[in-house]
C-alpha cells in the first residue's frame, strides 16, 4: 500500500505499463521534458526514452491518427489530449476511424489505442479547459470509455485500458488529480474489472450514481443526508461505455429512488441514458422519477460563475429531497 | 464626435517576390517524364537508371496490368449500371500512376489506399472480387489487409494519411530493434495514396508535419487527377502540389502520371529513400480521371469534352503499346493474350461478385468490439428473440 495522488497513480500506472508491455508507448503534446501540463507523465521520458515517450507536434488529429497507424503495426499507443476542449480536432479520427476499424475489417484488425483526456471543471480555468464531452463519445459504438475517481482505480484502470483490445477513452478527473488515496500496486482487488461499477456506500432510501470528479461530491451529499436520517447508496459508475446497468438496477430495486449526477449538460447526457434504462428494467421498483443533476444547456461558463453551473452537494441534496418527497 | 483618421495603405511591392520558386504553375515544369505520349523513351539524369533496370518481362507486365485493370473497371461500371453494385469509383486514365507505383512497392511495404486504388490492389494480389464487397454492400472492408499489406479503402478523405505515418513510425521502431538484434530482414516503407482534392484536408498537413518531424519512412503518393468531383485542382492549390513538400522539408517530385515507366522509377527511388531512413517523400503524379468521379456523377455538367479528348491523347496504355511494338518487345499475340486475360478476369469478377451473399446482421454485432460487450450482447439477444417471435407466429399458422 502506498499513498499517492490520482495524478501520481496514473503516472505509476503508465510506468508499470511501459515496463510490462514493450509495445506500449506514450504520445502527446508536452508529455516529454515537461511531463505534461499536469505532470502526469513526469519522469517517463527520462526513463523510457523518446521512442516510447513521444513529444508530438501540436496537432490532435495527427496524434490520434498516427496512434491508429501505430496500433495497426502492433503497438499500444497511449495518447494524451492536453485538455477536454481540445479533443475536437481529433473527433473525426476517433469516431470515423478508431471506433470503426475493427467493425469495417470484419474483426480482422484491432486498434488498441488509449486516449487520455483530463476533463471537467472546478479549477477556475479559462474557456475550453473545463468541459465534459463524454456523452459525445459514448454515443459512438466501438469505443469504450472509463473514468477513475480515486488513486487506486486510476493506477489499475489505466493499465487495464492499455491491455484492452478495443480503443479506450480514459477520462481523467482533472480537479481530482491532487486527491490522495491508498493504492495497492500488488493487487487490484475490486478494481480487477474496469467496466464494473462500484457501490462505495450502501444505503436503503435512495441511490446516487456519479462518476469521475463528482464521486467525492456524491459521497459528501450522502453523508450530509445521513445526518438527516436518510440512508443513501452511492455508486461510482467507473465505466461510461459500457455502463454496468446490472449494478445500478440491483441498487434501485433495493432503494426505489435514483439520482444521477454528472458535470456534463443533462440534455442528451449519460444521466438520461441511465434514467431510460432503469425505467425499462425496474419501472415497478421506482418510487419516484429518476432525477438528473448536471450542467445546464449552455457552453461551459466563465470560471467566476462555474460554482453556479457545477453540480455540488446542495444540488444533489435538493434532488434527493425531491425524490424522497415524491 | 471627432473625425476618424484612417491610415493610408502603404505596401511595398506586390508580394510576388516572396513567392519565387513556389509559383511555377506550368504543368510541364519540373515534371519527370520518360515515356512520352508518342511512345518514345526520353532521358532523365536521375531516373533513367531506374528505367534501364526494367526487364522486357516487367514492361510487358506493366502493360498487362494496366489493360487488366481497365477491363476490370469497365466490368465494375457495368455491374453498377445493372444494379449489382451500389456505386462504382472508376479509375480509367489513372492506370499508369497506380500500376507503376504499386509495382515499385515490395512485399514488406505497407500500402494505404484511398478508395480508387484498384490498380494498386491488383499489384498487391488482392482478389478483385473481394474489392467489390464494399461497393455491393456486403462489407465495409472486404479483404484481410495483413495478407497483402494492402489496407482497407478509406472513404473519409485523407483520414488514412496519419495512419500511414503512424504505421511508418512503427516500422521505424521495429527496424531499430531488428537491427540491434542483427536481423537482415529487408527494410520496409509505407506508401500512402491521396488525391488533389484530399490535399486540402487538414489530415494531409498534419501527416506531413509528423512524417517530417520523425523522418518517418513513408511515401505520400498524390494522384492529381485534376478533378475533385466537380472542382478543379486550381481551387485546392495555387502552386503545383509537389512544391508543398518543400514547406515541410522533404523532397517533392512531380511525375507524368500517365507514364508508367517514370512513375515506377520515381516511386522506386522514393521508397528506397524512405526505407534507408532518409525520411518521407511526396510524389505528385500528374494524371487525369477520364471518367466520372463515381457512377453517381455527371462530368458533362462541369468540364469540357475537349479537355477529356486532350487527355485521351496522353493515354497510358497506348504509349506503352507503341513503345513495346517499336522496340520489338511485344507482338500481336501478346496483345491478343492480354485482351483475353482481361476478359477472363472480368468474367471471374462478374461471376464471383454477383454470387456474393449478404452477411448476417449477427456478423455485424460480432464486429463492433474485439472483447465481449454487455450492451451489444443484450441488443443481439433481443434481436434474436424478436426474430424468433416471427418464426413462432409463422409456425403457429398466424
Amino acid at each position: 500500500m502506498a499513498t499517492m495522488t490520482v495524478a501520481k497513480a496514473i503516472n505509476e500506472g503508465l510506468r508499470a505499463t511501459l515496463n510490462n508491455n514493450a509495445k506500449s508507448l506514450l504520445m502527446g503534446e508536452d508529455i516529454g521534458a515537461l511531463g505534461g501540463v499536469y505532470r502526469v507523465t513526469d519522469g517517463l521520458l527520462k526513463d523510457f526514452g523518446p521512442d516510447r515517450v513521444v513529444d508530438s507536434p501540436l496537432a490532435e488529429s495527427g496524434i490520434v491518427g498516427t496512434a491508429i497507424g501505430l496500433a495497426l503495426r502492433g503497438y499500444r499507443p497511449i495518447c494524451e489530449i492536453q485538455f477536454d476542449g481540445f479533443v475536437f480536432p481529433a473527433f473525426n479520427q476517433i469516431t470515423t476511424q478508431l471506433a470503426k476499424m475493427h467493425f469495417r475489417s470484419s474483426g480482422k484488425l484491432t486498434v488498441p489505442v488509449v486516449i487520455r483526456i483530463p476533463y471537467g471543471g472546478g479549477i477556475g480555468s479559462i474557456e475550453h479547459h473545463s468541459e465534459s464531452p463524454e456523452a459525445l463519445f459514448a454515443h459512438t459504438a466501438g469505443l469504450r470509455i472509463i473514468t477513475p475517481s480515486n488513486a487506486h482505480d486510476a493506477y489499475w484502470m489505466i493499465q487495464q485500458a492499455v491491455e484492452c483490445a478495443d480503443p479506450v477513452i480514459f477520462f481523467e478527473p482533472k480537479r481530482r488529480y491532487w486527491l490522495k488515496g491508498e493504492v495497492d500496486t500488488e493487487n487490484p482487488g475490486p478494481a480487477s474489472d474496469p467496466f464494473k461499477a462500484h457501490v462505495l456506500r450502501e444505503g436503503s432510501d435512495a441511490t446516487i450514481v456519479a462518476y469521475g470528479p463528482l464521486v467525492p461530491v456524491a459521497l459528501a451529499a450522502a453523508a450530509a443526508a445521513a445526518e438527516d436520517g436518510h440512508s443513501i447508496e452511492v455508486i461510482d459508475l467507473r465505466s461510461i461505455s459500457p455502463i454496468d446497468f446490472d449494478t445500478v438496477e440491483a441498487s434501485v430495486r433495493k432503494t426505489g429512488r435514483l439520482i444521477v449526477a454528472h458535470e456534463a449538460p443533462t440534455f442528451g447526457g449519460i444521466g438520461g441514458e441511465i434514467a431510460a434504462r432503469i425505467s425499462e428494467r425496474a419501472f415497478l421498483h421506482l418510487e419516484a422519477p429518476v432525477i438528473r443533476v448536471g450542467g445546464f444547456h449552455m457552453p461551459y461558463p466563465v470560471a467566476k460563475v462555474e460554482e453556479d453551473y457545477l453540480p455540488d452537494i446542495d444540488k444533489i441534496l435538493e434532488a434527493l429531497d425531491r425524490s424522497l418527497a415524491y | 464626435m471627432g473625425s476618424t483618421q484612417l491610415p493610408t495603405p502603404r505596401i511595398n511591392g506586390t508580394g510576388q517576390q516572396f513567392l519565387e520558386g513556389a509559383e511555377s504553375g506550368d504543368p510541364a515544369t519540373g515534371m519527370v517524364q520518360l515515356l512520352g505520349p508518342d511512345g518514345t523513351l526520353g532521358t532523365d539524369p536521375v531516373f533513367s537508371d531506374y528505367a534501364k533496370r526494367l526487364e522486357p518481362e516487367q514492361l510487358r507486365g506493366f502493360y498487362a496490368d494496366m489493360a487488366k485493370i481497365r477491363r476490370f473497371d469497365q466490368e465494375a461500371t457495368a455491374l453498377q449500371r445493372q444494379g449489382e453494385l451500389a456505386l462504382w469509383v472508376p479509375l480509367t486514365g489513372q492506370e499508369a500512376a497506380q500500376i507503376g507505383s504499386g509495382r515499385a512497392s515490395q512485399p514488406q511495404d505497407y500500402i494505404f489506399p484511398t478508395y480508387r486504388e484498384h490498380g494498386v490492389a491488383l499489384t498487391r494480389n488482392v482478389d478483385l472480387a473481394e474489392l467489390l464487397k464494399l461497393f455491393r454492400g456486403i462489407s465495409n472492408g472486404g479483404w484481410d489487409p495483413n495478407e497483402n499489406n494492402f489496407h482497407l479503402y478509406t472513404l473519409v478523405l485523407a483520414a488514412q494519411m496519419p495512419h500511414s505515418v503512424g504505421y511508418a513510425m512503427g516500422i521505424q521502431r521495429d527496424q531499430k530493434l531488428a537491427e540491434a538484434a542483427g536481423s537482415n530482414d529487408p527494410k520496409a516503407a509505407v506508401l500512402a495514396y491521396f488525391g488533389d482534392g484530399a490535399s486540402s484536408e487538414g489530415d494531409v498537413h498534419e501527416s506531413m508535419v509528423f512524417a517530417a518531424s520523425y523522418d518517418a519512412p513513408v511515401v505520400f503518393f498524390c494522384q492529381n487527377n485534376h478533378w475533385a468531383i466537380s472542382v478543379p485542382t486550381e481551387v485546392q492549390t495555387k502552386i503545383p502540389l509537389f512544391n508543398r513538400a518543400k514547406g515541410y522539408g522533404f523532397p517533392g517530385i512531380r511525375v507524368d502520371g500517365n507514364d508508367v515507366i517514370a512513375v515506377h522509377a520515381v516511386t522506386e527511388w522514393a521508397l528506397e529513400h524512405a526505407r534507408e531512413g532518409r525520411g518521407p517523400v511526396l510524389i505528385e503524379a500528374h494524371t487525369y480521371r477520364v471518367g466520372a468521379h463515381t457512377t453517381a456523377d455527371d462530368p458533362t455538367k462541369y468540364r469540357e469534352s475537349a479537355e477529356e479528348a486532350e487527355w485521351r491523347g496522353k493515354d497510358p496504355l497506348e504509349r506503352l503499346e507503341k513503345y513495346l511494338r517499336a522496340e520489338g518487345l511485344a507482338d500481336d499475340a501478346f496483345f491478343e493474350q492480354v485482351k483475353q486475360d482481361g476478359n477472363d478476369l472480368a468474367a471471374y469478377v462478374r461471376r464471383t461478385a454477383v454470387a456474393l451473399q449478404a452477411p448476417d446482421i449477427h456478423d455485424a454485432f460480432a464486429g463492433v468490439y474485439a472483447e465481449p460487450h454487455p450492451l451489444v450482447a443484450e441488443e443481439q439477444a433481443w434481436f434474436t428473440e424478436y426474430e424468433a417471435g416471427f418464426e413462432r407466429e409463422e409456425e403457429a399458422g398466424h
